[in-house]
């Protein structure tokens, strides 16, 4: 499964706020910390397997319990229709 | 960064002209001339200051925005701020040329407006006849841009029964979203309400085929939906709450909290022209007036959704009640919510013709003859 940004979902760094956001069709979210990593991984190269190995190696974490907090968040944005998997 | 948190949208109203006539626009009674609108230099100060103070999107709209020459210039600016640029068009001028500027300018997103998805009811609607076919030349345009696109509906008594329809039509055209929006009554779409305001069995079924199409479709399309609150329980967050989110400009330059503020008595909207946004958002009076919870009177005051609806709308109390501070008499716990049954009474027996929009006559003359 490689999971990409949605056609006009972009993901950029607010300097005013100094936080991330996910911009879209008359749409906003305001990420917190843990999504933003996984959404900055988010490039329609990496598959989900990917991202939670990069994860683990970064956060030295057990692969399982970073797979389902990844999963759950990429599963919630895709129904909302800002990530397609 | 101090004090209250910056707004997310800035609404550009750049122009009320527009080709069509909506009978339901949501413009103002008194639309402002030509002559009357903000200049480039004007806009493109907004867009600079917008991005300073933390907008993150623009809302490009009207009337119809894509009648203004300097649109292209506005959208090359919003996007290099790194502002995310949506075009809210009704579609009908928007040819191969205009595409391609659009494009260059780097346009992230554009919505497009149906009046209805049968051909010659949209056209009726719009008084214009041949707009359906280039709205449809327009989407296929959009779609093979690769941008993503939005068809929006416009859903009234006259059309609710054909929400399927419109639904299969945005799957033909492939698009990415799609608004079914319930006509809300202010302004023209307030003088047309007896006309317009569907039943409250209408709704029910309309909002039962919106869920369905939304499962059916869940990953696929998102499908926003948008219901007329004279058959709530509850009334609406209006813009997310009163100066929360949204800066609305008038073509003219005024800036809002909400495009319908206009109508309320008693205000002075700051203007672009003499005022800073940081200013208007973080010291006006007309932003800082219904902002959270301190203005309130019984029952919002002691009501547990106060944050959640924000006492509903202003302009709504205004219109309904003369009341700009009173609760929202959509909400059930108004004192006055009886109004809305009326009002949905009314337009049950009603056989009312539309007044389609219009400059009024005086608009229309010369400034010159009007002393003579
Ligand atoms: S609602 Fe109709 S008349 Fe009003 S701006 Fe939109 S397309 Fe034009
Ligand atoms: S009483 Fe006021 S705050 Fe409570 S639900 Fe009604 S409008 Fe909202």
């Amino acid at each position: 499964m490689t999971p990409r940004l949605c056609t006009g979902h972009k993901l950029r760094f607010d300097q005013v706020r100094g936080a991330w956001v996910l911009l879209g069709p008359e749409r906003l979210f305001l990420p917190d910390e843990h999504a933003v990593e996984v959404l900055r991984l988010v490039d329609g190269v990496r598959t989900v397997d990917g991202i939670v190995t990069d994860l683990a190696a970064r956060y030295d974490a057990p692969s399982d319990a970073i797979r389902s907090d990844v999963v759950d968040m990429l599963a919630d944005l895709s129904a909302r229709g800002a990530i397609r998997l | 960064m101090t004090g209250f948190p910056p707004p997310m949208g800035l609404i550009a109203e750049l122009t009320h002209r527009c080709p069509l006539s909506c009978p339901y626009c949501s413009n103002p009674m008194e639309l402002e001339r030509a002559a009357a609108e903000l200049d480039t230099e004007g806009w493109l100060s907004v867009l600079d200051q917008a991005a300073e103070i933390g907008i993150l999107q623009v809302h490009f709209t009207g009337g119809e925005p894509l009648v203004r020459r300097d649109l292209v210039t506005l959208l090359a600016r919003a996007t290099g701020l790194g502002l995310y640029s949506n075009i809210i068009t009704s579609g009908v001028t928007l040819d191969d040329r205009m595409m391609a500027a659009l494009i260059g300018a780097g346009v992230d997103h554009i919505q497009l407006s149906f009046q209805d998805v049968d051909p010659s009811e949209n056209d009726h609607l719009g008084a214009s006849p041949g707009a359906f076919a280039k709205k449809q030349a327009a989407a296929a345009r959009i779609r093979a841009s690769g941008l993503p696109l939005t068809l929006n509906f416009v859903v009234h008594r006259g059309n609710a029964s054909r929400i399927p329809q419109m639904i299969a039509m945005a799957e033909e055209l492939q698009a990415d979203r799609t608004e079914i929006a319930h006509v809300q009554y202010y302004g023209w779409g307030l003088v047309n309400r007896a006309a317009l305001l569907p039943s409250r069995i209408q709704l029910e079924a309309a909002t039962v085929e919106v869920e369905a199409a939304r499962a059916r479709l869940q990953g696929r399309m998102v499908i926003d939906y948008v219901v007329p609150d004279y058959h709530a329980a509850r009334p609406k967050a209006c813009m997310g709450g009163w100066a929360r989110r949204f800066i609305n400009i008038s073509p003219s330059g005024r800036a809002m909290p909400c495009h319908a503020a206009e109508t309320l008595p008693g205000f002075s909207f700051p203007s672009v022209r003499d005022t800073s946004l940081n200013e208007i958002w973080n010291q006006s009076d007309a932003f800082l007036r219904f902002r959270g919870t301190g203005w309130m009177p019984e029952p919002c005051r002691s009501c547990e959704r106060q944050e959640v609806d924000w006492g509903g709308c202003r302009c709504q109390a205004f219109a309904l009640l003369g009341d700009m501070n009173a609760t929202d008499p959509a909400c059930e716990l108004s004192p006055h919510h009886a109004v809305m049954q009326a009002a949905v009474s009314e337009s049950e027996s009603a056989q009312t013709p539309f007044k389609f929009r219009r400059m009024t006559k005086q608009d229309a003359a010369q400034p010159e003859l009007a002393g003579s």
